[in-house]
């Protein structure tokens, strides 16, 4: 039998994967991905919670964090675009430019 | 008992991909784990009834965002891989530490709060159910009207952002 403490660990499971990749990762490109994978364990958690409680918002919810993450990701990559152009790297150890 | 094997065998391949998506050492092959990660996921969904949210997951994640990704990895043309320098302040081992404690409370709460009775909760006004797409659908244009056009207006102003960034000169 699958409860919602299942899905609740795949999700804590995933975000925390995301989150190792977020602090331990260079490349910011993977820094991004990991981004997204957070994002899918959050939707993963609220999409079986409606299924749970028989109500479709917290799919509605699903919807909206994937347009936000469709906007994150055309703004963070742009921003990548931009740093490689002026400084040849994607490297976020020395992404510097504005620390202290 | 088939709902399960497929929960344990989704949830294993998602995870085992993401595990990829952030060990591998080339960025393409982070970015194609991405698309397979992505695509257990929109099965998860379809497990849990959202086929709507499935396509979206497809159409959207494994089709839109992982192609902006991979045209950055191919315009980013990296001649020294971006792990060579690193900080020597960076402490990667406490990072490992406090993730591990960030899952074992998340854990913890998950198995209390395991035992609480949810309660289905009845809807409000009566929709007409006749299908997932078509209930999403009605809650997206009544109740959750304001917040989609806001949605909207998000995607908007990002997609001029990411024009205006990845312009040559500004």
């Amino acid at each position: 039998m699958i409860t919602p403490t299942h899905y609740m660990l795949l999700s804590a499971a995933l975000f925390i994967i995301g989150v190792i990749g977020v602090m331990v990762r260079r490349n910011i490109i993977i820094i991004f991905m990991s981004i997204e994978l957070i994002l899918n364990a959050v939707n993963i958690n609220l999409v079986a919670y409606s299924a749970q409680l028989q109500n479709a918002v917290g799919q509605v919810f699903a919807i909206f964090v994937i347009a936000v993450a469709a906007a994150e990701a055309a703004v963070g990559l742009g921003i990548i675009l931009a740093f490689y152009r002026n400084k040849e790297t994607i490297n976020i150890d020395e992404m510097n430019l504005m620390r202290w | 008992m088939g709902t399960a094997i497929a929960f344990y065998f989704i949830s294993a391949c998602i995870l085992g991909f993401a595990v990829m998506v952030i060990s591998t050492k080339d960025t393409v092959h982070s970015v194609l784990f991405l698309v397979l990660d992505f695509l257990f996921v929109a099965a998860l969904y379809v497990l849990l009834g959202a086929q709507f949210l499935a396509a979206i997951q497809i159409l959207v994640y494994a089709g839109g965002i992982v192609v902006l990704y991979l045209f950055v990895v191919m315009l980013v043309n990296l001649k020294r891989p971006p792990e060579a320098h690193s900080d020597p302040h960076r402490k990667t081992k406490l990072g490992f530490g406090l993730a591990a404690a960030v899952l074992a409370e998340l854990a913890l709460l998950a198995f209390r709060s395991s035992d609480m009775p949810v309660r289905p909760i009845v809807e409000a006004a009566a929709v007409p159910v006749t299908g997932n797409t078509e209930v999403v659908g009605w809650m997206l244009y009544t109740s959750y009207l304001i917040p989609f056009e806001i949605a909207s207006m998000l995607l908007l102003v990002a997609m001029i952002g990411a024009i205006v960034l990845a312009k040559r000169e500004l």
